[in-house]
């Protein structure tokens, strides 16, 4: 098939961006979006113009290094009735139609500023990590690993908010660019956990400062987060997150400066 | 053999392992005999760890708490994004747990016969025996492994093993543990004891005075060319198989740091020992980036099979049970499905060659789970493999609980690397080597679910006591930008990195990078042979000539350039694709993942030829010119009989 697309262009974080169009041509159905991407690449390359950058690594759906927003959404996830919610690197070009005209430009936020092209620098999910997401075992502390008991069920519901990918769709999607759902993923993942008990108050209160210091928006529950969460991690995630703040607030947890 | 592609120089051993007490001893009295470092010197040591996967993620992390001063590269955006990320089917312990007659002993054992014998006892005991303490630190962490109705942790099986002793959580356990170190070590960077680079490079090592003492890097948003010092190096940056353009390793993997670090000293061990996985998806198209991984846990359940008529294309769903070749199960009852990879994945390429494989350009054989799903029922089936399934149906648009799914063969692992000693350390003072960019336990082939189990070995337990015994002999004499071998490799980098932006050719670096790939693949890939290395040796050397006069890579040194690194690990991996065909075409035996046609059973099984190579291939570089020089480590075997591996 034969597409027109439309893809943000800017040369570093100082320069002023545009949409620029292509085309490209015999695109096969079975290429995933990243594929038909490097094929423009390509092309440009021999024509001696500058390639289009953006992130990606794994190419299978689990680093969470790619993420571009498709005809106005984050991962295109949401364009597709038929298709689950998935990364960029795992869209494939069977969901498109010769003829059509896409859309793609870098992920947009205060706390994501662009790099080049459509790659943004997300290092603010990892100062918000380093703010509390984690529980204190130095190496060689552990003791038997039977001796804490985990109840299936929260050990299901915990890796279901852990497999959050830190791709940064939600903070995308969200009109107010908030990361309410990557914080609360974390904070529920280890809040679940007895390993991850003694540290609950501190931690979110914490990561929640951090969140706010880094020019990320308020939640205020409209859902496009989890629309496009290529995981899947739900909003009862950011409940979850509240419930837990409200108790430490009220136990006197304060956010460390 | 082929004595004009290389010469042979002084044997090596490692002196490190306390021969002299009984194998289960010797760790023990390593870590008694090595100099410790007084905390309070240990802020004054600076170690530089490349990497932050599971290998130097936890490395790290470790070191960051025992109080050095770390500091931390790695070329992704952020740490969490390592290729260790990718990593599904689970991570093995010796834990017992399941009462089923594991212990430490065998799953040493396993991993030596699993490994053909191409492995150092020492070092496999050593990682069976932290194994266990692997599984107890990660639970500390918070990760959510699979657990049982009562609050135990589950485990499975895995390929080349009769026991259960897999640990894993779903299908993405290698994203859960490197979450776990991932946030381990931002802790550990909030805490300032590490210091972050991300989304830089290393592209080269610097050696002052036979110790290495630090590396030149690239920063890649800015460009930024510049050098960084420490007392002590640690590199942790992944395995090698994108020299076979396709893989199943991320598109970023690269061989770049290892081989720099090669070209300045440090003996590469076995670099033709790289392990191909029986279940990928297969190749589609020619414009295919990556290969991708099915875990291999799926054998646990799904039945191999293909027709046994050649040229059979009906929908497998109508071809009758007695027409049809579960090949696995025929030739080894005992095993059946679970064999190891390496013996999968030959027989997956027997049966194609046969002109039985299925699909569109005949390479691939079916993963059924028919059966499976009448004896389980679907639920179970999705509650075990759903991620798996799904990601099946996204990249082939085909239902696997309706139709088989079809698998075929993909470069997946390198188990040769650096060698290391004991300690982990290089041929280089100062140099250590961790995770799978060593080449350090898994001999000619690597079981299922034990490189996370390297890794995370190497990283939390093994290199944090092993380094202090190079540290205590530090703080080294202070080494800054101005020392001469600091400005030669500065100069070194910036020099090719000109070059590679000026020559402007009329081939992108992909056509060249997926020329190299296929000319693997086919040359060096399941099986070798004199002739097929040789003809890639004569090859290989031209592809490298035309790549540094006709490559075209666009933009400038000084900005965000993807071309530009995608340039320099190509150029990197053309080099070692030399290197790699002639150790294969120096071994002649098969072993492991290694197959010469020329040394095979009557019944085309890997005949080993412990007479004359029971031996690590340790590799030294000369400069161009001159073929490189062969160090034989000698292989003894006390507690594990050499043994003709059968899973029959
Ligand atoms: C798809 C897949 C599935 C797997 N499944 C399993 C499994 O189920 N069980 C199992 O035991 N093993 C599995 N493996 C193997 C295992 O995941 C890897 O061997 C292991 O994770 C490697 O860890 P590592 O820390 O050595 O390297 P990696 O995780 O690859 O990390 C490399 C690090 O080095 C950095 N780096 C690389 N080059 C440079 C450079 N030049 N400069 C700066 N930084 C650099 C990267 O940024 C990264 O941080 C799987 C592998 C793959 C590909
Ligand atoms: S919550 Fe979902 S969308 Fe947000 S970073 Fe995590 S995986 Fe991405
Ligand atoms: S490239 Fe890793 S998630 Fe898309």
């Amino acid at each position: 098939m034969n597409l027109k697309l439309r893809v943000w262009r800017q040369r570093s974080a100082a320069e002023k961006g545009k949409m620029v169009t292509y085309q490209v041509t015999d695109v096969s159905p079975d290429m995933s979006f990243l594929e038909m991407l490097d094929v423009l690449n390509e092309q440009l390359i021999l024509d001696g113009e500058d390639p289009v950058s953006f992130d990606h690594d794994c190419r299978e759906g689990i680093c969470g290094s790619c993420g571009v927003m498709i005809n106005g959404r984050a991962h295109g996830n949401g364009l597709f009735d038929d298709h689950p919610q998935t990364t960029t690197c795992q869209l494939h070009m069977r969901s498109f139609k010769d003829g059509d005209t896409i859309d793609i430009e870098p992920w947009r936020a205060t706390a994501f500023p662009v790099i080049k092209d459509l790659a943004v620098d997300r290092s603010a999910l990892d100062r918000i990590i380093q703010s509390g997401g984690y529980i204190s075992a130095p190496t060689g502390t552990a003791p038997e690993a039977h001796s804490i008991l985990v109840a299936k069920k929260d050990s299901d519901a915990a890796f279901d908010a852990a497999t959050c990918i830190g791709c940064g769709a939600c903070v995308a999607a969200c009109p107010n660019a908030s990361s309410m759902l990557f914080t609360s993923s974390k904070v529920v993942h280890l809040g679940l956990m007895p390993q991850g008990q003694p540290e609950r108050n501190d931690r979110v209160v914490n990561m929640i400062h951090q969140q706010d210091l880094e020019g990320f928006g308020g939640c205020t529950n409209i859902g496009e987060c989890s629309a496009s969460c290529p995981k899947g991690i739900s909003m009862e995630n950011i409940s979850r997150l509240n419930h837990d703040l409200l108790g430490a607030l009220r136990a006197g947890a304060r956010p460390k400066s | 053999m082929a004595l004009d592609l290389f010469t042979v120089g002084d044997p090596i051993a490692d002196t490190k392992a306390p021969r002299d007490v009984p194998i289960g001893e010797r760790w023990s009295e390593r870590r008694f005999r090595a100099k410790l470092v007084n905390p309070a010197n240990r802020r004054k040591l600076t170690v530089i760890v490349v990497g932050t996967g599971l290998a130097g993620g936890s490395a790290a992390a470790t070191l960051g708490e025992a109080g050095y001063k770390v500091k931390s590269f790695w070329y992704q955006d952020s740490p969490r994004r390592a290729h260790s990320v990718a990593a599904q089917g689970g991570i093995n312990a010796a834990k017992n747990y399941r009462n089923d007659g594991d212990s430490v002993h065998r799953l040493f054992y396993d991993t030596v016969k699993g490994g053909d014998f191409r492995s150092r006892e020492d070092n496999v005991h050593r990682l069976a025996e932290v194994s266990v303490n692997i599984i107890d630190q990660c639970v500390a962490q918070g990760v959510p492994f699979a657990r049982e109705y009562g609050g135990l942790l589950d485990n499975r099986s895995f390929g080349g093993t009769q026991v259960s002793r897999t640990f894993y959580a779903r299908g993405q356990t290698g994203q859960q543990l490197l979450y776990g170190a991932y946030q381990a070590l931002e802790r550990q960077m909030a805490a300032g004891t590490v210091e972050q680079f991300a989304r830089t490079e290393m592209l080269d090592l610097i050696v002052v005075d036979g110790r290495a003492r630090g590396i030149v890097a690239r920063n890649l948003i800015t460009g930024e060319i510049s050098t960084h010092f420490a007392d002590a190096v640690v590199l942790a940056t992944g395995g090698y198989s994108n020299v076979f353009y396709l893989s199943t390793n991320a598109k970023g993997s690269n061989a770049t740091a290892i081989w720099r670090a090669h070209k300045r000293g440090a003996l590469f061990a076995n670099p033709c020992y790289t392990q191909i996985h029986p279940t990928c998806i297969p190749v589609h198209g020619e414009y295919q980036s990556k290969l991708t991984l099915m875990s291999e846990s799926l054998r646990n359940d799904g039945r191999v099979w293909v027709p046994k008529e050649r040229g059979d294309d009906r929908d497998p769903r109508q071809i009758p049970e007695d027409e049809r070749d579960y090949y696995l199960e025929r030739l080894y009852p005992s095993f059946g499905n679970l064999v190891p990879r390496d013996i999968a994945s030959r027989q997956a390429k027997n049966v194609c060659d046969e002109g039985r494989g299925v699909g569109p350009n005949g390479l691939g054989v079916y993963l059924d789970f028919a059966e499976a799903m009448q004896r389980l029922g679907r639920p179970a089936i999705e509650a075990k493999y759903g991620n798996l399934f799904d990601m099946y149906a996204q990249i082939t648009g085909e239902d696997p609980y309706e139709v088989p799914m079809r698998i075929y063969p993909a470069v997946h692992y390198t188990m040769g690397g650096l060698w290391v000693d004991y300690d982990l350390q290089s041929t280089i003072p100062g140099l250590f080597v961790i995770g799978e960019a060593n080449f350090s336990d898994h001999g000619a082939n690597r079981l299922g679910a034990s490189a996370l189990m390297q890794g995370l070995a190497d990283g939390y337990f093994v290199l944090p006591n092993t380094i202090n015994d190079y540290l205590a002999s530090g703080p080294f004499e202070k080494v800054d930008a101005g020392n001469p071998a600091a400005v030669e490799a500065l100069e070194g980098v910036r020099a090719q990195t000109e070059r590679l932006l000026s020559i402007n050719g009329t081939r992108t670096t992909a056509s060249f990078h997926r020329e190299l790939g296929r000319l693997m693949f086919d040359l060096c890939g399941m099986e070798r042979s004199e002739e097929s290395l040789r003809k890639a040796l004569d090859r290989i050397p031209e592809i490298r000539q035309e790549f540094w006069t006709n490559v075209k890579v666009p933009g400038e040194a000084g900005r965000f350039n993807q071309s530009l690194e995608h340039a320099g690990r190509v150029a990197d991996f053309i080099e070692l694709a030399e290197l790699m065909c002639v150790d294969a075409l120096h071994r002649n035996e098969s072993c492991g993942g290694h197959f010469r046609a020329e040394s095979q059973t009557p019944d085309g099984e890997a005949l080993r030829d412990d007479e004359n190579y029971a031996y690590v291939a340790a590799w030294e570089w000369t400069p161009e010119g001159a073929p490189p020089v062969l160090h034989k480590e000698a292989l003894e075997f006390d507690y594990v009989h050499l043994a003709q591996r059968s899973y029959k």
